[in-house]
Order: structure tokens, then sequence, then C-alpha cells
């Protein structure tokens, strides 16, 4: 097939991709967007397969077809509690493929150079595009595909680590070898190092040590990121995967890759920045790992925790005219989405208006919340933001909070000295009183004493967030 | 010095300014307390309870005048009274001096400094000493007890076993302090309330108590009652044509009728025409709390209880708090105590007259021997918080230079931006070769528009956002597709590998995006 069919089918594939992220910006069109995506992206296979440089296309279609076989299979049967881990274990699919892709261009390039020129003008394919290139055009091909294992291998183990903190295999608290960020800095010399032998030589030695060193920076990484800070880590493992797909784009000349990798790259670096902006802590902060260091002791908290229990809260949402659901981590921990829906359902059915409010960074993943209560048939025109139902809770009666903690916690906005100062947070101590779900009197995942739960206000229902709905269901009809 | 309580000489008047509680309590401020002989037998306060309270009884109100340095009462002095009032005296009471003008000039002759309690300014810090307020606040209460005394029906609706009975409704116009105190206490009752006033922002009130606020579409500027002192200020004559037409609406369905309505300084607007009443059936009551200015309704007659023709009956009552005697003077006797705490800061006994305070200024008329009725607009205005102060208006000439400047900060940050990135932009090429440039370009232009599409993305379709990024990140497997055809063994191995990889990622994250989105439904 023509090469300018392969390019015209690009550019149509880039076009959708676009309005496909763009299209994000509703509901609504998201369901069309979504088409879009698939449309383009199958569109983008169609013509690769078809067009120059490829061959074993039957081999390809098998794969693909068996990829996909598994991926749809997971898709059908993850639960909405584990979309975060599954999509960090993704990523590191992203980053895996880069790596070998990138290695495979290393070993093409070297084959292709050991030839002479007659033996050049018989290849074909990605080798032939190869064999064209002159000196300059090798070089700076090296940088490009050293580029992308070395992006490409970060987001492998960064992700595989992200995935096991989500699931719960690996320990989520912030973990550092001794050296700490130390150890990273001198993986990344050891890379730069590589990246100057490599440009001059052309070995496989120094792309082998620079990828060992590139994998156990992405584990040390986020090896040193806590829990609380993993929706920033994600949507930054995503803004990687992007940035190693357009290196690869680079090395292999193909601009289709370019352009969607610097799509997927940017989208993802401006969710991180967002995020951050939403715990006012700066990207470098939440990279470099867990809380910045406290700069004095934390306030002294007053008062104790009084416990309720479910007759009362019941009783107190009978009387209440208008309530806030303030749903965290905890939330999806248990499960506990369909049970908050149906309360919603009858509360609201008897006239009271309950609304969600949702903080930019509850769970695990950007946008979690909205995910879960939707999944539980949550109207979406109730569930707000933290800037839109920040200012109704002194008119509110009652706040539900359903496993959150840092996210209502006062001490960001009373005690400078707590490590969270400063993050905007969901003011419900305002309300006129606050119903607190938690497991029991242990701290949220930062590991910081919350005063909301200590405030006059503060009603404390103990027990698994499922349990302690499922009993209040019992008392409201 | 010593404050003394004559006997209301007004007919009918049965409060008294002083009773024994409050007594013990102006004695904890130093002063010695009198009391005329009898002066609390109206509302149940006898003189044994006085003398028990330590308070000294005087046999005459003569005697009284003479021996007190202040004279706290309830009702305007009568003209004798101000007869015995002398140089340096003070006087405590309502006083309502725009209509009383003689009244204050003969005792500003006399040389009495007066303070008249109905001239209290209404801000926050006053509210102890406002009798205007409690007193409304009896009188809308017991204006609901007068209306049910002469209503034949319960307020509450009820199915019983003898018949169903229908709850009364009561219309309240006038959400002032007696109307809102007539709205809570129909409501506790059980009637069906509604709620009429002038004033659009009391709806919040009318409805935190209850009631129904009945709404009136009229397109005018209202003016804010925060400033007319937290009262109404007279309306045009198309917003009553507009008022009046919905009252007339309401007329036939409503069986007790609450008017409050009053303007400062003015005779009540007449609001319940007789055309309404006519409309109301039989057994109805108007109660017309505005009797003594005239009363809001057409066929009040002040002090009196009237049955017009079709058996609706109207009462003009003035004396509602009167009415409550015990319960009006022990109100209103705080007031006082409190006004008086006021006046003595140093609890030492001694009245200072500190004609730099608010409060005090606002309520005394007269003071050595001058007339200082009406008094300056008090300093701190706030009744109720007034709505937010929008950005104070800047001249176009201000709004022009801002904009310029912000405009030039804005193209001064792009160029710069820009002038960096082009400088940048031209270094790499002048090393890189042409094959190179296209793609960067390519890539710096996908870049910008990554940028300017996400803002947009909304926050509730992050997560939706990150599955459809990532697969579509893995258009990775074009390079791997690429590959697959050429080279050895090893390139094949692993170009499949990641094809079937990436593959896994394209129907994973399509799929799963696609189950997340098709939930988000609306309500």
């Amino acid at each position: 097939m023509e090469y300018g069919f392969t390019t015209a089918a690009y550019v149509v594939a880039a076009v959708l991709f676009i309005l496909s992220l763009g299209g994000l910006s509703g509901q609504e069109s998201a369901k069309r967007a979504v088409w879009y995506g698939i449309v383009s992206m199958g569109l983008a296979v169609f013509a690769t397969i078809i067009g120059p440089g490829s061959g074993l296309w039957f081999l390809s279609l098998v794969l693909i077809a068996a990829g996909g076989s598994i991926g749809y299979v997971v898709a059908q049967r993850v639960q909405m509690t584990e979309m975060p881990q599954l999509v960090a274990a993704m990523h590191s699919l992203v980053g895996l493929a880069a790596v070998f892709v990138g290695l495979n261009a290393h070993i093409e390039l070297g084959r292709v150079l050991a030839m002479d020129d007659t033996a050049k003008k018989a290849l074909e394919g990605f080798a032939a595009l190869l064999a064209k290139k002159d000196g300059v055009e090798i070089a700076i091909l090296r940088v490009e595909l050293f580029l992308g294992i070395f992006i490409g291998a970060i987001t492998f183990t960064g992700s595989v680590v992200a995935y096991g903190k989500l699931a719960g295999k690996v320990t989520s608290a912030a973990e550092k070898l001794p050296g700490g960020h130390m150890l990273n800095a001198s993986a990344a010399a050891i890379s730069v190092l590589c990246l100057i032998w490599y440009f001059n030589t052309g070995g496989f030695l120094p792309l082998f040590v620079m990828t060992l060193a590139a994998l156990f920076i992405g584990y040390h990484l986020i090896m040193g990121i806590g829990g609380a800070d993993m929706p920033v880590v994600v949507s930054m493992l995503n803004s990687y995967s992007g940035w190693a797909a357009a290196a690869i784009g680079f090395s292999l000349g193909n601009d289709l890759l370019i352009v969607v990798g610097a799509l997927v790259g940017s989208s993802g670096a401006i969710l991180s920045y967002i995020m951050c902006k939403a715990m006012n802590r700066s990207f470098v902060s939440v990279i470099l790992g867990g809380f910045g260091e406290t700069t004095g002791p934390a306030m002294e908290i007053e008062g104790e925790m009084v416990p309720t229990d479910a007759n009362t809260v019941a009783a107190q949402l009978e009387d209440a005219n208008s309530i806030i659901i303030v749903p965290g981590y905890g939330m999806a921990v248990a499960q506990a989405q369909q049970s908050v829906s149906e309360l919603t359902r009858r509360l609201r059915a008897k006239g009271k208006t309950v609304r969600f409010g949702i903080h930019p960074v509850a769970g695990r993943l950007p946008g979690h919340m909205n995910v879960l209560l939707a999944e539980a048939k949550v109207p979406y025109d109730i569930v707000m933001e933290m800037d839109e139902i920040n200012d109704d809770f002194p008119e509110t009666d009652v706040v539900m909070i359903i496993g959150s903690n840092d996210i209502v916690n006062p001490a960001a906005q009373d005690d400078p000295n707590s490590p969270i100062a400063g993050m905007p947070v969901l003011e419900v101590w305002k309300a006129k009183s606050v119903i607190i779900s938690k497991r029991g009197q242990g701290t949220g995942y930062s590991g910081i004493e919350n005063p909301l739960f200590f405030k006059e206000n503060s009603r404390m229902l103990y027990g698994d967030a499922k349990a302690s709905l499922d009993q209040l269901l019992g008392q409201i009809s | 010095m010593r404050i003394g309580t004559p006997k209301e000489i007004f007919e009918g008047e049965t409060r008294v300014a002083m009773t024994p509680s409050s007594a013990l309590e102006l004695q904890k401020l130093g002063f010695e307390c009198l009391i005329e002989k009898g002066a609390g037998d109206a509302s149940r306060f006898s003189d044994q309870d006085y003398k028990d309270a330590g308070v000294k009884i005087v046999a005459s109100a003569a005697a009284l005048y003479k021996e007190a340095d202040i004279v706290a009462k309830v009702r305007p002095p009568e003209d004798i009274e101000v007869k015995r009032l002398r140089k340096g005296q003070t006087l405590i009471s309502f006083f309502y001096p725009a209509q009383n003008e003689k009244l204050m000039t003969a005792a500003n002759k006399k040389g009495a400094h007066v303070i008249a309690m109905d001239m209290v300014p209404r801000i926050s810090r006053a509210q102890k000493m406002d009798a205007l307020s409690s007193m409304a606040n009896i009188a809308g209460y017991r204006a609901v007890m007068e209306a049910g005394n002469n209503f034949g029906r319960f307020f509450t609706g009820q199915i019983t076993a003898a018949g169903k009975v229908p709850p009364a409704k009561v219309l309240v116009v006038g959400a002032g302090v007696a109307g809102l105190a007539a709205i809570g206490a129909a409501q506790s009752l059980g009637a069906m309330v509604y709620a009429f006033d002038v004033r659009p922002e009391v709806a919040e009130q009318i409805e935190s108590m209850g009631a129904e606020f009945v709404f009136l579409e009229f397109e005018e500027e209202q003016t804010d009652g925060a400033e007319t002192g937290g009262y109404a200020a007279p309306s045009s004559p198309e917003f009553r044509e507009k008022q009046l037409e919905k009252f007339r609406e309401l007329a036939p369905d409503m069986d007790i009728v609450i008017t409050t309505a009053l303007i400062p300084g003015r005779d009540a607007p007449k609001l319940w025409l007789e055309d309404m009443v006519q409309a109301m059936k039989p057994g109805s009551v108007v109660v017309d709390l505005a009797a003594e200015r005239g009363g809001n309704c057409d066929l009040t007659v002040m002090d009196e209880k009237v049955i017009s023709d079709n058996g609706v009956t109207v009462i003009g009552y003035t004396d509602f708090p009167a009415r409550m005697a015990a319960q009006s003077s022990t109100l209103y006797s705080t007031n006082i105590r409190h006004m008086m705490t006021d006046l003595t800061p140093e609890k030492d006994g001694q009245i200072n007259h500190d004609m730099e305070d608010d409060v005090i200024r606002g309520a005394t008329i007269t003071h050595d021997g001058a007339i200082t009725f009406p008094p300056p607009p008090p300093k701190i205005q706030a009744i109720a918080a007034k709505p937010k102060e929008t950005a104070p208006e800047l001249t176009p000439e201000e709004i022009r230079a801002q904009e310029v400047a912000d405009f030039k900060a804005q193209t001064k940050q792009q160029v710069t931006l820009l002038a960096v990135g082009a400088a940048l932009l031209l270094g790499v090429g002048l090393v890189a070769p042409a094959s190179f440039m296209q793609h960067f370009i390519v890539f710096v232009l996908a870049v910008f528009v990554g940028f300017q599409v996400i803002w947009g993305v909304a926050h509730s379709l992050h997560t939706p956002l990150m599955a459809v990024t990532n697969a579509i990140s893995s258009i990775i497997i074009l390079g791997a597709l690429m590959q697959i055809g050429s080279g050895s063994f090893l390139v094949i191995l692993l170009a499949g590998l990641s094809v079937f990889m990436a593959g896994i990622n394209i129907f994973g994250g399509f799929l799963v995006t696609r189950r997340m989105l098709a939930m988000f439904q609306k309500s």
C-alpha cells in the first residue's frame, strides 16, 4: 500500500485522538469521545499493518487478538474499586513495551550498520528506514531511543510498585532505602554517563546498565511516595508512558506516535499539576516522596471522640433537611458505594436535599469517588466539587463522612505546623453536626491526627463503612 | 442615685417599669430603688414583694418624683407627670417624640433629661434594651391568642371519629418582630401560616419560622430594609395595587388575618380593605396590631372588637402587651435595667450620660436643656449584614489603564516565553538535521494541543481520562508493528511481546472507560 495512504490515515487518527481527549469535558460528550478513541486506534493499527515497514501481519493480528481478549476479560471483571490498580498495571505494560521497542531499534541499528551498502539496499521495512540515515541522524536516533528506554523503564517499575501499593500487596507507607534521594541521584548520574558512553560507542552495555539504573529509579521513586499521594503518582506515570511513546516515535520516525505520545504526556502532566494544586503542594515535593518534615509540634487537640450509634444517626438524618455526604477511600475499601446510593435514594425520596462533596484527591485515583458513585447509580448532578460546595456547609444540617480523613482535616487551616497545612480541605466542621463513619480510632493514610473528630459537633460511628450503612438503612425506610 | 417607678396612670395600663427582680439587679449597679405604693398591683407584684427586694415604698406619685433622681416608667408621661419633673432629673419611658413634640418641649423646659425607650437604635448591641421588640413579641403572641379566642374552630387539622377538621389558615401581613412572633405562635398551634412582607429579604426569616412566604411578582428596586433601620419603607402606588390584588385573591381562603404593617412616623397603611373583609368566611377573625396608628384594616376601630355584616370579627385592641402584664413587665423592666447598666459603666450608682455612645445618644431626646431629637444616624449601621459589596466601581479610565497594564504584562510574559522557546528551537535547528526538525515541530504542536485540550476536562471525569489516555498510550504498538517484520528472531520476539501487551492495553483501557462512562447518569 502507498506510503501516502498511511500518512493520511495517521492524520485522521491524530485528529480523532485529539477530539477523543477533548470530548471528556462533559459526561455526555465523553461517551462519544471514547468511540473516537477506539476508531482512531483501529485506524492507526490498520494503516500501520498495511503500510510500509511492517511485515508478519498475520502474527501481529493473532497477537493483538490474544492480548485483546485478555484485556477484554480483565475489563469486564474488574471491580470499580480496583480501578486504580488496573490503570497502574496497564501503565506498566506500556512502559515495558516501550523498553522492548527501544531495544529492538538498537538491535536493528547495530545490524544495519554492520552491513555493506549492497546489503543495505536489499533491506526493507524498518531496517530500510534506518539504512537511509546519515551520521548525525544516527547520533540523534541513539539519543532518542536511549530516552525512550529510560522513560519506559522508569514507567515500568514505577507502575508495578504503584500497582502493588494500590492493591495492598506492598506497604503503602513511604519507604526509602538508606541513602534516600542520593540513590536516585546517583542512578540518574549513571544514566547520564551511559548516555554519553552510548552516544560515542553505540554498544549494548551502556544501554543495559542504563536500563537497570532506570528500573531502579522507577522502583525507588514510587516506593518513597505515600499512599495519599497515589493519585498524583498514577497520573504522573500516565504522563511518563506518553513521553516514552513520543521518544520512541522520534526514533522510529513515526509522526502519529509522536503526536499521540505528546498528547498523553502533556495531559498526564497537567492532571498531575491540577492534583498537586488541589493539595497545595509543589509537584517536586510530591515526587521526592512523602510529606514534608513537620516544622514544629502539632497543635494540642482538646476534647474527646464521642461515639454514636445507628439509631441516633438515623434520627439525626430524619430531622435534617440538607445533608452532605463526603466519601473517601474508606468507602471504596468497604465497597459501601451501593449502600451509600441506597441511603441517598431513600433520603431524597423523603424530600431532603442530599449532595456529595468530593475533594479533588479523594480516593487513590483522580476522580475515583465520582466513578464509584456513578457505578452505584448516584446521579452526577448531585455530586459536587470542593469549590462548588464548600460555602454551603454552614447551612447544612448533617454531614456524613464515610471513610475520608485528611481531606476534611481542619488542621490544614488551623495548624501551621501540620504536615498538610495550607492544603484546601472540605470545611465540614462548619455544618451543624458531623457524623464520621470510621473503622477505629486510628489516624488516616498520612498518619496525622484529625482534630475534626474531637470537635463538639462531631460524632463517631465506628465500624466498617458498609456494615454501618446497612445498619442505618435498616432504620430508615 | 435613686431610681423610682410611679404607678402608671394611663387608663388600662397594667404594666410596671420595675419588678422585684429587676430592682435587685439595679441595686447591684449601686442604685437605690423606690416604687409608688400599689404600682405593681396590676401585674401581680405586691408591695410586699418589692419590700422584700429592698425597694422603698413611696406613698404618692408626687413624693416619688420629688425623691427620685431617675424616673422609669412605661407610658409617655401625662401632662401632670411632666409638671412634676425637675431640672437634672432623668426620665426613662416610651415617648414617641415624633408624635409627642409638645410633650417633649414641655419636658425640656423643665430641664429633665429624657431617654425614650422607643428610640433605642436597632443595632445588635442594643437588642437587650430594645423594648419595642420585646413588646412586639408579646403583641404578636397575644394577637394569635385573641384570634383563637374569637375563632370558632381548631387551629390544627384533625381527623377524628366525629369527622375531619381542616386546619385554620392564618395570614400574617408584615413580618417584623410582632409578625414573626405571630407566625411562630400560630404555627405551633398547628395552623397553616402564610406571611407577607414588602421587604423581600425577610422571606428567609418567614420560612425559617415554618410559614410560607407569599411571593409577589413585582419588578421594582426594593429598598433594603437595613437602610431604613430594619423597618419597611413606603411603597409605590403600583406596588400597593399589586399587593392588594394578591390579598384579594387570598382573602376568601383565610380564616385568620393578623396585620402588623407599620411604617415609622406615618399612619398605618390600609392593606385589608372592606371588600376583603366581605370576601372572608363568616366566623373569620382579623386582628389589627396597627390599630393605634389608624389600623391596617378599613373596619378597625381602635381599642374595640367589631363584627362586620358578614360575621367577621375585627379586633383593634392596642393594649396587647398590657393584657399580659406580668410577662410584659418582666421583659420591659429587664430592658430598662440593661439601659441603666449602659448608663452606669462604673456600677457606682452614678449616671454617666455619655452622648458619644450610639445607643444612649440615639435614645436621648432631651439633654441638659436642649432637644436632641432626631439623633444623628448611628455610627455602626448594620443590623443585618448587607449583601456583599461589589468591588468598588472603577472609573472607565482606571479600567482602561488596568486593562492596558494587564495586557502589557501578559504580552511581556508571552513574548518572553515565545522568545526563549524560539531560541531553543533555533538552537536545536542549528545542529539537528531537517528530518529531525520535521518530527520535532509535530511534537511541539502536539504537546501544545494536549495542554489546551486537557484544561477543559471535567474533574469528575479524571478517572475515565486516565483510562482513555492509558488506552491511547498503547499507540506504542505502532512501533512494535513496524519492527516485527524485519530483522532477527530476537527483534521479532520482543516486538511480538510488545504487540501482545499493547493489545491488552488497548482493549482493556477502552472497555473499562466505556464501562465507567455508561454509569454516569443524571437524576
